[in-house]
């Protein structure tokens, strides 16, 4: 079966007892048992839930991998994985990742003796000689955020193979409609289940997937020790947000492809940052990545300074200026003044983030609603 | 606060353009900045809402200050899916209810009085039928029926005490299609009202009301939410008119909860693409079977050979996810194993959720009835009803391919 069947199909499947086409929501926290110290299919609901347990099917499904476990939050799917590591492991991960994860692995594994070394993953060969004997794991985004770069993910993970390490693949702004990273070798694929996956801004969930039933039961070992499990409620609204992902991440693709090419031949924009255009660095890796689109997010430079900016994200009627990204609503955000304020102005041009810089993430709405809204708003 | 691009009806001056199906679906009858900045609407669960002292509900009585009161007389969430709907529509007001059935007997019941008619096309489903020939009639209303698409038998059916015309366009099973501008010239010229149930059509791809139809009628359980997991109805049409149905529904209490309208407006996120998948999948699929030797017949407005092509044509923008067709040869054993053999739709009744459902209406609706009836109804044994889900066609069709050869 297709992508998009399976994801109709895969993890929900008639329910047994009443033949109700959409499996019920199973709230229960704990199962009663037939035996004592026979444990049947379900026991507690940190350790299982049907509910979650669908979704988890589903997940695999679309990412091919074999299994997959739904965590409460993005940031508790990326906590999972790094509590495979041990005090004196280090991590690589490209330079272009999002905050969250870079606060993780600064602000908390550092204490648990855990280093990190971050490199820009366009640099191949700087990024292998940043993998140490201690090296146990790449951590790496494909597209960046803010600035779209492309990650070869194959070519990591030939490096990765030939130094015995694990990589894992935020996947995030891809989408498993896009690239598939186990397809092309790596052992772990994360997600914020709360961008496209969910894709109504609706629920915060997390996910990891894996091909390998050993890494899996690794992984989920922790998961149940520490918790950090998808609600019931959080997991139906993902299975039903799941069943739209292709035909949204679809739209979204072909709108923001043309409204990139709309906004790189307007005079009153510098420079368009967008994998589908040819003028991008990583077009020609995201076009043999990206499964023929090139996501929903892009980025783009005014002519013109920070207020001028500021006044332009605040000029859309569609596009609403707030963080997060992925949903059927279209979102406007200048990462100067919000999603990277807190870097002092030095270190966001370090990092490529300039004042004049917008990011959005492009919703569900009508091509020509979204293009006409951003033409007026740029005379702001 | 209203949304930003939702034309308010308060405004003066030139409309402006109507926005894209998508944009509608995504934007409209919200309120741009919502409560708590949240991006998405609360669920309010609220059973009944508070005044801050006695003037405010004096002001809220003597109608200074709209809100709400009690959750039967309307919900804050309600209050939007009912503004979005309406948008999509072109009409100037939504009304919710727990189902389908509910809306058209909320309206059926505020507009027909003892001694009152309506006439139907008989094509119309048979629990609306039945709900005036069994239970209005016990109320002195008078229900009359007329081939489904014979005008002229329709207009010689109103008299002076008929109120109320009404069809299904498409009609179910049959997808026979409703030429819209003649059907409420009839009404206008006769000062009857009239009522489409445009459930399988859809504001995607006809608005009735823009041919002068009174009032638009969805079981929105099918694709307005689109998933399969919530039941509702809506009736759509002008403030004037839908102000006594609004006040029969606070009466008669079937509501639209809480939880379900969420569920409703989550939904209608993706109806624009939902809609356009299924439009595509069921062209696939009725152009697959009109080509399949094993298939005597296909109804499907999308077809050439559909009786109804022509008048669907020139006012559908696509033909929807319902195809119906007949199995050459086949007793109702032999169109039973096809059903069987399907594997990707699940055997059910309804239509219009991303999954695919396949039935048979001989025995999932039609059962009960004599073979005199159906014969009339037009339920041969051989007939199948498969309602296009979002997957992808060439699943679908791969797999009736497959059942076929059962």
């Amino acid at each position: 079966m297709k992508f998009r069947t399976r994801a109709i199909h895969v993890g929900n499947e008639r329910d047994e007892q009443t033949g109700a086409v959409v499996p019920p929501i199973h709230v229960a926290s704990t199962f009663v048992q037939h035996h004592a110290g026979e444990w049947r299919e379900f026991d507690y609901a940190r350790s299982g839930n049907p509910t979650r347990k669908n979704l988890e099917q589903t997940l695999a499904s679309l990412e091919s991998g074999t299994a997959a476990l739904a965590f409460s939050s993005g940031m508790a799917a990326t906590h999972c994985v790094t509590m495979l590591l041990e005090s004196g492991d280090h991590i690589v991960a490209g330079s272009d990742i999002y905050g969250g994860t870079y606060r993780l692995l600064h602000k908390i594994l550092n204490r648990a003796g855990v280093t990190v070394a971050l490199t820009p993953t366009g640099d191949l060969d700087g990024f292998e000689r940043a993998i140490t004997p201690q090296t146990k794991l790449l951590w790496l985004e494909s597209p960046g955020n803010p600035l779209m770069s492309i990650t070869d993910l194959k070519a990591c993970v030939a490096i990765a193979k030939r130094h015995g390490v694990l990589t894992a693949v935020d996947n995030t702004f891809a989408t498993p409609v896009l690239t598939r990273p186990l397809e092309l070798g790596v052992d772990i694929v994360m997600h914020s289940a709360t961008k496209y996956l969910g894709g109504h801004s609706d629920a915060l969930g997390g996910a990891i997937v894996v091909a390998e039933k050993a890494l899996y039961d690794r992984l989920y070992f922790i998961q149940n020790a520490t918790g950090a499990v998808l609600g019931p409620f959080e997991s139906f609204l993902m299975s039903r947000g799941l069943k739209t992902l292709e035909l949204r991440v679809r739209e979204q693709c072909r709108s923001a492809q043309r409204l990139a090419e709309f906004l790189e031949a307007d005079s009153r924009i510098q420079r368009v940052l967008y994998p589908g255009l040819p003028s991008h660095a990583g077009h020609g890796i995201a076009a043999q990545q990206m499964g023929g689109g090139f996501g929903a997010m892009l980025s783009f430079e005014l002519v013109g300074d920070f207020e001028k900016t500021k006044r332009v994200v605040e000029s859309t009627k569609l596009f609403q200026l707030a963080v997060s990204l992925g949903a059927v609503e279209s979102l406007i955000e200048q990462p100067a003044a919000m999603s990277h304020a807190s870097y002092d102005a030095a270190d966001r041009l370090s990092h490529g983030i300039r004042d004049e810089l917008i990011r959005i993430s492009v919703g569900l709405e009508d091509f020509e609603d979204l293009r006409d809204d951003l033409d007026q708003a740029l005379n702001a | 606060m209203q949304s930003r691009l939702s034309s308010d009806s308060h405004e003066k001056g030139p409309q402006p353009k109507r926005r894209g199906e998508s944009t509608l679906a995504v934007h409209a009858g919200e309120a741009h900045q919502k409560v708590a900045d949240s991006i998405t609407d609360p669920i309010v669960c609220a059973s009944t809402f508070t005044f801050v002292n006695t003037q405010a509900v004096i002001d809220y009585i003597e109608e200074k200050q709209p809100r709400e009161e009690y959750g039967r007389y309307g919900n804050p969430g309600e209050k939007v899916v009912e503004r979005k709907l309406a948008e999509l529509e072109g009409g100037e007001e939504a009304l919710l209810f727990a189902s389908g059935m509910a809306a058209i007997v909320g309206l059926l019941m505020t507009k027909l009085n003892a001694g009152d008619e309506v006439v139907f096309f008989d094509e119309c489903y048979h629990r609306s039928r039945e709900f005036c020939s069994k239970h209005l009639s016990r109320y002195g209303v008078v229900t009359r029926q007329v081939k489904a698409c014979h005008y002229d038998a329709m207009e010689a059916a109103i008299n002076d005490r008929t109120k109320l015309l009404v069809s299904e366009s498409p009609t179910n099973p049959h997808l026979s299609i409703v030429d819209l501008e003649r059907f409420a010239a009839i009404g206008k010229r006769r000062g009857v009202e009239t009522l489409i149930d445009a459930t399988l059509a859809t504001p995607y791809n006809v608005r009735p009301l823009e041919y002068g139809i009174d009032y638009v009628l969805h079981s929105a359980t099918k694709y307005l939410a689109g998933h399969n997991d919530l039941l509702a109805g809506v009736i759509i049409g002008s403030s004037e008119q839908m102000a006594p149905v609004r006040n029969l529904r606070g009466i008669m209490g079937a509501i639209s909860s809480a939880h379900n309208i969420y569920l409703l407006e989550r939904g209608l996120k993706t109806f624009g693409l939902r809609m356009q998948q299924q439009n595509a999948n069921g062209q696939a699929v009725a152009e697959f079977l009109a080509r399949h030797p094993r298939i005597e017949r296909v109804y499907y407005p999308g077809l050439e050979s559909h009786a109804y092509h022509e008048v669907a044509r020139r006012t559908m923008r696509g033909y929807g996810g319902l195809v119906t067709f007949l199995v050459k040869d086949a007793d109702w054993r032999a169109t039973a194993n096809i059903v069987d053999a399907a594997t990707i739709p699940r055997i059910a009744p309804s239509l219009g959720g991303v999954e695919s459902l396949i039935e048979q209406p001989l025995i999932m609706s039609y059962y009960e009835c004599t073979p005199e009836d159906r014969r009339r109804f037009g339920i041969p044994d051989n007939m199948i009803r498969y309602s296009c889900g979002i997957e992808d066609a060439d699943d679908l069709i791969a797999d009736l391919e497959q059942a076929l050869q059962a």
